[in-house]
């Protein structure tokens, strides 16, 4: 941030295009790579841009540009950047803003807009991308003037980046682009008016929640999104091992805590598991840090945590008592606020709390998909544990929306932060593939993973090309199941099994992987996995893997939407059956939709 | 938490095209219900003024502040809801009032404190200052004459006395002036 680049001769006092002293302001903001589409009203700025030290990652639709900047944000801990031209050029990047608002993701959007004299005349591709993007970016501007430029990336980033961080629009006119004036930069700390995001915690409240956790005797702490963002992982750690409290994860703040900690109970909500539930739904202290309460997590709020005080941990004081009313609210950065905490909770065991959860557990050992044979079936929840042991758990992977996101939450094990990136929020469909670019660039030397299911790859598949065209490496496992598999799921449970629109025909992937020159693998057997994950290993490009998984497997456990959280429906448990007894399977086998 | 009620803001914003949009689209989507609102500049250059009334409890009105704040545009929220205001709105109502009816108008108004600023053989237009429920009160009783059209302000409010509270919140001049 705000480091000039030593290659890039100083330019400041002289007079500049306003498309160049956009990218001086990027370059002085720390960016090198961005994901962009060009179009009428951005080609001042593309036309100036290879002056400048900014790899530019073509993509094949503006959504996925927005996807891109979303992964590489979350990957990295910087702010993405992506570019798009005016009117459907910036449209199509409306849902990838969104999805970075609902997961506070730092990302700047650099829009293209008609010359400021044809505003509001309905030009050629005019949109009011401002008016737009208005309830779903953090903040956003309209640029009508070069001499603007410089400042507002300035305060772009930095509302971006902190604070709750979340996306920021910058539409620019094409005549700004265009104009000439004196670049100036300043380094100076930004100051706005109107903005002040630091909130120091209050002593009374402090006070508060110290007495709180002294006096519990059976705590949870959640662990949400905000521990990663803010840092918190170390000193979270410690203060759980000195007061002996359980942690329950949100899906964003996986990794956030080992998961491999033995206080570490896992996901809650919807999809968590019964005893994590339970154990919230019987505690008598909940120490919420950095997450929101979401609906996904809380089910139905009237009976959620009936027994417990809460401490809410949050940066965002406009989500205090939002979803659940609390007991004490601190407002402060997660990782100030448990540094202070720290040193005043005092050592506890917790023994009986802690083996009441245990004894919680049951029988959901032996329900587990995991610990269940395959008998001749390939599951899902089979192939995402499977590839969790043969990476070590230490890959990165970028997850769509659904089934297989679940089981990813369930069964690959994250034991580091940023780890995992997935659109929880908003639950965008399409943004596994996109993020998992941005990702790549993010962090050049892990392994990712892009886990995604037949109906999610195929909204955003086209920038399997921008793969091609970057030559970089990613793995991809298409969980393939032939449905819709979550909504299928739902249309099972609650909806008499009436499967409407939801059973899916797809093209041969591995014909698709063909057509695109790089590898396509196709597992149909449990046995098949590790071979085929080897393989994608060792391959040197992009590798897409088609694993043909049981059609009407089913997500458990599971809270059904707005249900009491301790009302969970589990696994039903059937002893294995004979071996042999496969199911027909026509859509995989005459490759046509029959139904 | 306590019983919704109504709720009033005064909201201190830069002066910048857009921000009354980004208060106005912040009540909507969050669902909060906004009763009136007015905007208007103050003697602070490039500081406007608003005032919200809106149905809300403790909660919400402290949501409500803390999403404000969210804004970057704006500058200060003060929920004067429970403190000591003047509250003030202005309407025009225009009656149809022949020769015969004439003096009793009068009447009613001077009883509101409201007087005439327009007069026709048939019509009489009326402005009131004062409460909102002063207001009303009037449009009740002019009812019956049988009233052709009326406008009204919303409420603005402003708390009494108090030095210190006036000046509580840092009074901030637009910092910059571009940056829109």
């Amino acid at each position: 941030m705000n480091q000039p680049n030593t290659e890039l001769p100083n330019r400041v006092g002289e007079p500049l295009q306003g498309a160049q002293i956009l990218w001086e302001a990027l370059v002085r903001e720390g960016v090198d790579v961005v994901f962009g589409y060009p179009g009428g009203a951005i080609m001042p700025a593309y036309d100036a841009m290879i002056q400048y030290p900014i790899h530019h990652v073509l993509t094949r639709h503006e959504q996925g540009a927005s996807h891109m900047a979303d992964g590489y944000a979350r990957a990295s801990g910087k702010v993405g950047v992506c570019v798009s031209t005016s009117g459907p050029g910036a449209t199509n990047m409306v849902t990838g803003i969104a999805t970075a608002m609902l997961d506070s993701v730092p990302m700047v959007c650099i829009t293209g807009q008609v010359p400021s004299a044809l505003i509001g005349t309905d030009a050629f591709q005019e949109t009011d991308i401002t008016g737009v993007t208005l309830p779903i970016t953090k903040h956003n501007y309209l640029v009508t003037r070069a001499e603007q430029i410089a400042d507002t990336i300035r305060e772009a980033f930095y509302v971006a980046r902190s604070g709750r961080p979340g996306p920021v629009v910058v539409d620019i006119t094409k005549d700004a682009q265009q104009q000439r004036c004196t670049f100036e930069w300043s380094d100076a700390p930004i100051e706005l008016p109107g903005y002040r995001p630091d909130y120091t915690p209050l002593d009374s409240q402090m006070d508060e929640a110290v007495r709180l956790i002294n006096e519990a005797k059976r705590p949870v702490l959640f662990c949400g999104h905000g521990v990663s963002e803010a840092g918190a992982t170390e000193v979270l750690t410690a203060l759980v091992e000195k007061a002996q409290i359980p942690v329950a994860c949100t899906l964003l703040g996986l990794g956030a805590f080992p998961a491999s900690h033995p206080k570490n109970l896992g996901m809650m909500g919807m999809h968590g598991e019964s005893w994590v539930n339970a154990a919230i739904q019987k505690a008598d202290l909940l120490i919420a840090v950095g997450m929101r309460f979401d609906d996904r997590v809380t089910g139905n709020l009237k009976t959620y945590a009936p027994t417990a005080k809460k401490i809410h941990v949050e940066l965002d004081p406009a989500e205090i008592h939002k979803n659940v009313h609390v007991d004490v609210p601190i407002v402060g950065d997660a990782r100030d606020v448990l540094e202070q905490l720290l040193p005043r909770v005092e050592p506890r065991e917790h023994a009986e709390w802690l083996a009441h959860i245990d004894a919680l557990k049951g029988d959901s050992a032996v329900r587990d998909i995991k610990d269940l044979p395959d008998l001749g079936k390939l599951y899902a929840a089979h192939v995402i544990h499977d590839l969790y042991r043969l990476t070590k758990g230490e890959a990165i992977i970028v997850t769509d929306v659904g089934q297989h996101q679940m089981w990813e939450a369930q069964y690959y094990k994250h034991d580091l932060p940023r780890k995992l990136i997935t659109s929880g929020g908003l639950g965008t469909m399409g943004f596994a593939l996109p993020a998992a670019i941005g990702a790549r660039f993010a962090k050049r030397d892990d392994a990712v993973w892009v886990i995604v299911g037949d109906g999610g790859f195929q909204m955003t598949a086209c920038e399997l090309a921008t793969c091609v065209q970057e030559g970089i490496k990613l793995n991809i496992a298409l969980i393939n199941n032939g449905f819709l598999g979550m909504v299928r799921q739902w249309q099972e449970f609650f909806f008499g099994g009436r499967y409407v629109a939801t059973p899916l025909h797809s093209p041969d992937f591995v014909k698709l992987a063909d057509a695109h020159g790089i590898k396509g693998l196709r597992v149909t057997q449990r046995a098949e996995v590790e071979a085929a994950v080897r393989e994608a290993e060792a391959t040197p490009g992009t590798v897409l893997i088609d694993f043909r998984v049981e059609q009407e497997d089913s997500v458990y456990p599971m809270v059904p939407a707005g249900a009491d959280l301790h009302d969970m429906i589990q696994r039903p448990y059937t002893p294995p059956a004979a071996p042999g007894t496969t199911d027909h399977n026509p859509i995989f086998e005459t490759g046509e939709d029959d139904r | 938490m306590t019983e919704a009620a109504s709720r009033t803001f005064a909201i201190f914003v830069e002066d910048k095209p857009g921000v009354l949009n980004r208060v106005a689209s912040l009540f909507r989507r969050r669902s909060f219900n906004i009763h009136s609102l007015n905007v208007s500049t103050t003697h602070e250059p490039g500081v406007s003024r608003m005032t919200v009334v809106c149905e809300a409890d403790g909660d919400t009105a402290k949501r409500i502040e803390a999403n404000l704040y969210k804004l970057v545009n704006v500058l200060w929220v003060d929920d004067i809801t429970h403190a000591p205001t003047v509250e003030r709105a202005l309407a025009l109502i225009k009656v149809r009032v022949g020769r015969d009816a004439r003096a009793e108008v009068l009447r009613v108004c001077e009883v509101f404190g409201a007087r005439p600023v327009d007069l026709s053989l048939e019509t009489m237009t009326v402005e009131m200052t004062g409460p909102e429920d002063h207001i009303q009160s009037l449009v009740d009783v002019l009812r019956p004459f049988e009233i052709l059209e009326m406008v009204q302000t919303g409420a603005v409010a402003m708390t009494r006395g108090s030095v210190e509270r006036a000046q509580s919140h840092p009074t901030i001049p637009a910092r910059r002036t571009h940056a829109a």
